[in-house]
């Protein structure tokens, strides 16, 4: 099922799952408004982000090739992929030469734009999710449902059920210590005898060369430590001019993603093991994504959506998502970033309804701690869905464009431009329209969810004329 | 293939219209009166779950001792730093066995993994506004210490105590000398993926003793 509107009715039919969304973004929107309380320093500390995220995106190429030369000199291995294909393909490579069966994965969602887990699976390399969320997921063979907390789709029985299903010795509990514990017991083997870890990158600091992750639970320590390799996947934006960026930006991404001061764990990485260096991975690859993300650079407006920093908030704050959940929305990223970020990445051709699937109600562009002007670019994508050359600038445009809703408007704009024609129009509505079914087409679609209104016997000029207004 | 890729991408970024580069507003971090850091300092992380002792330069080896009693039979230390020798020299029988983190991470593995009790490392500096360790690993004192074993031990200095990050990164110039790794730790590693219900100890330290030395 490929149309967001089909698959909206599910979800809203989903008890479980509309309380499971609703008190997690409940309790996701408080407490991140109890992180900015006071507006005046959040004034100030969004605009710092958000001007640092500006000009890291303005100077896209050369900041990318400082980065290469930066890390290079630090002794990481830097690759680029044009596409998800070119992307598995490195990993696959890098993991074949280091003859590694078993890696294992901090969270990623570049990983997930890749499905390299099925891909390397299919190559005989066995991949180990091993954030709890994603380790709940991967369990359950299904995707995440948001980007920062993959399984908030999920309550406390669901998961209960699947570990007692799939770990040895564990029966049915729902005491999330011990669910965490059995996880833990369980993923310990797994780094001990991974061959290589993979991770994410949440920002890569061109003036260092150095890699920036966040995270609370250690798992992405773990695999950039642990095993003797370490490969970080991300996309080619994901970058900050110096490290007097990453003070502010880490001072937005977790209180706006869930309302903490600070994760647990900020990890910088930036170069191998040295020499007399008793752990850490003796190589570490970096693999620069584009996917799309180029030719959405070549449109100045559009170009705002790679400023995102994958904290989450407009999701939390969506009353779209919220109501429906992640998968819903089928593609990697859900809520209001994935309704801007999938059609230009996947093309409106395939993911024209996302930007539709939203009420403009702005929520998210006021949470948006880079300032992505989601509400515009929204409508930017719906003028592009319907108008094809309008510009070359998302691939698929125009691919909405139906010949009813044209020749509507063509009427329409007709019956507005000639006195004559909207005096007929709205004369023959007032005698007619109550007869018209209101199954009829053109009229179906609105009045498949709403009432048919019901029509004045009289036309509003007609009851101005009976009133003793002659002339407008 | 990279190479290709790589000519490509910038080749695709480039061919598109510059933008101006918007200038970089002033922000600044928040600032502490000199009496109320350090409070601020031990009074987040304990609300970060983690636990904070105020302990003496001379004093802290016994703190040490009584804290772990009863909770951990081992302790890794790293054994050439500072901290790691002062220990060797001066530890009891009835504390917990010392572990040596003295070779490769290939050949401890197992001890790492399954065998130790607690790890004790050394904080470079800690930061007031969110109550944060500043680690820096190094040759002497390796990146797993202060993550495998189940309870983490840090010893930080008072006076390395600012207030926050961007003040710490300008006064010791990381731009210049990032080293392989630094982390800053805020509590004991947790989750709160099942029900927004948090948890302690997923995949690290279950707890965090902090030693904050008044110097």
């Amino acid at each position: 099922m490929s149309d967001f509107t089909q698959r909206a009715p599910i979800a809203l039919n989903d008890p479980t799952l509309r309380r499971n969304f609703r008190r997690a973004m409940d309790g996701l929107m408080s407490k991140r408004a109890a992180q900015f309380a006071d507006p005046a320093a959040w004034a100030a500390l969004r605009e710092r982000g958000a001007m640092a995220k500006a000009r890291a995106v303005a100077r896209l190429p050369e900041l990318l090739e400082q980065l290469e030369a930066k890390c290079t000199a630090n002794g990481i291995h830097v690759h680029w992929a044009e596409t998800t294909a070119q992307a598995n393909a490195i990993v696959l490579g890098i993991l074949q030469k280091a003859g590694a069966k078993k890696v294992i994965k901090g969270k990623s969602m570049v990983s997930e734009e890749m499905e390299l887990n099925h891909f390397l699976e299919g190559h005989g390399i066995k991949a180990v999710e091993s954030d709890l969320g994603e380790y709940i997921i991967q369990l359950a063979h299904e995707a995440p449902s948001h980007i920062v907390m993959p399984c908030i789709h999920k309550n406390k029985g669901e998961i209960a059920q699947l570990f007692a299903d799939n770990i040895d010795g564990l029966g049915y509990t729902e005491d999330v210590d011990a669910l965490t514990a059995a996880a833990r017991r369980v993923l310990r083997d797994e780094f001990a005898t991974a061959d290589a870890g993979i991770s994410g990158v949440n920002v890569a600091v061109a003036e260092t060369g150095t890699l920036v992750l966040v995270e609370n639970e250690g798992n992405g320590r773990l695999s950039t430590t642990l095993p003797p390799l370490h490969i970080a996947l991300m996309g080619i934006e994901k970058l900050a001019e110096t490290l007097d960026d990453v003070a502010p930006l880490l001072s937005l991404l977790p209180r706006s993603a869930t309302g903490q001061p600070i994760t647990t764990y900020v990890n910088m990485i930036t170069s191998p093991r040295k020499p007399g260096e008793k752990d850490g991975p003796q190589a570490v690859h970096l693999v620069l994504l584009d996917s799309g993300r180029s030719r959405v650079y070549a449109d100045e407006q559009l170009r705002d959506t790679l400023r995102c920093i994958r904290c989450g908030a407009c999701m939390n704050h969506c009353p779209v998502y919220t109501r429906v959940g992640g998968h819903t929305y089928k593609f990697v990223y859900p809520g209001p970033i994935g309704k801007i970020l999938t059609p230009q990445l996947e093309g409106l051709d395939c993911a024209g309804d996302q930007p539709h699937a939203s009420t403009l109600c702005n929520a998210c562009v006021e949470v948006c701690p880079v300032k992505i002007p989601l509400a515009d670019l929204l409508v930017r994508l719906r003028t592009e869905s319907v108008h094809s050359g309008h510009s070359q600038a998302v691939k698929g445009a125009g691919s909405r464009r139906s010949l009813h809703e044209t020749l509507s408007w063509r009427g329409w704009q007709f019956m507005y431009a000639h006195p004559w024609a909207y005096g007929l129009a709205t004369r023959l509505m007032a005698r007619l329209g109550n007869l018209i079914p209101a199954k009829a087409p053109l009229m179906r679609q609105w009045t498949s969810v709403r009432t048919k209104p019901k029509f004045a016997g009289k036309t509003l000029h007609e009851l101005a004329r009976d009133k003793g207004f002659d002339h407008e | 293939m990279s190479e290709t890729a790589r000519a490509n991408i910038l080749g695709r970024l480039r061919a598109a219209r510059r933008t101006s580069i918007p200038a970089l507003p002033a922000w600044d971090a928040p600032a502490y009166a000199v009496d109320e850091r350090i409070g601020r300092f031990c009074q987040l992380l304990e609300t970060l779950h983690a636990e904070v002792h105020r302990v003496t330069e001379a004093g802290w080896p016994q703190q040490l001792r009584t804290v772990l009693a009863g909770r951990a039979a081992s302790l890794m230390v790293a054994p050439e730093t500072e901290s790691g020798r002062r220990l060797a020299a001066d530890w009891s029988q009835d504390a917990p066995r010392l572990v040596p983190y003295d070779r490769p991470v290939e050949e401890m593995k197992t001890t790492l993994v399954h065998g130790v009790d607690a790890g004790l490392t050394t904080a470079v500096a800690g930061i007031a506004e969110t109550g944060t360790l500043v680690l820096w690993p190094d040759a002497a004192e390796p990146r797993l210490l202060s993550l495998l074993p189940p309870i983490h031990v840090a010893l930080v200095r008072a006076s390395t105590v600012v207030d926050n990050l961007p003040e710490l990164m300008r006064d010791q110039g990381w731009s210049s000398r990032m080293p392989t790794n630094v982390v800053l730790v805020s509590g004991p590693s947790k989750t709160a993926d099942i029900e927004q219900t948090l948890a302690y100890g997923v995949h690290g330290p279950k707890e965090l003793v902090v030693l904050v030395i008044e110097d």
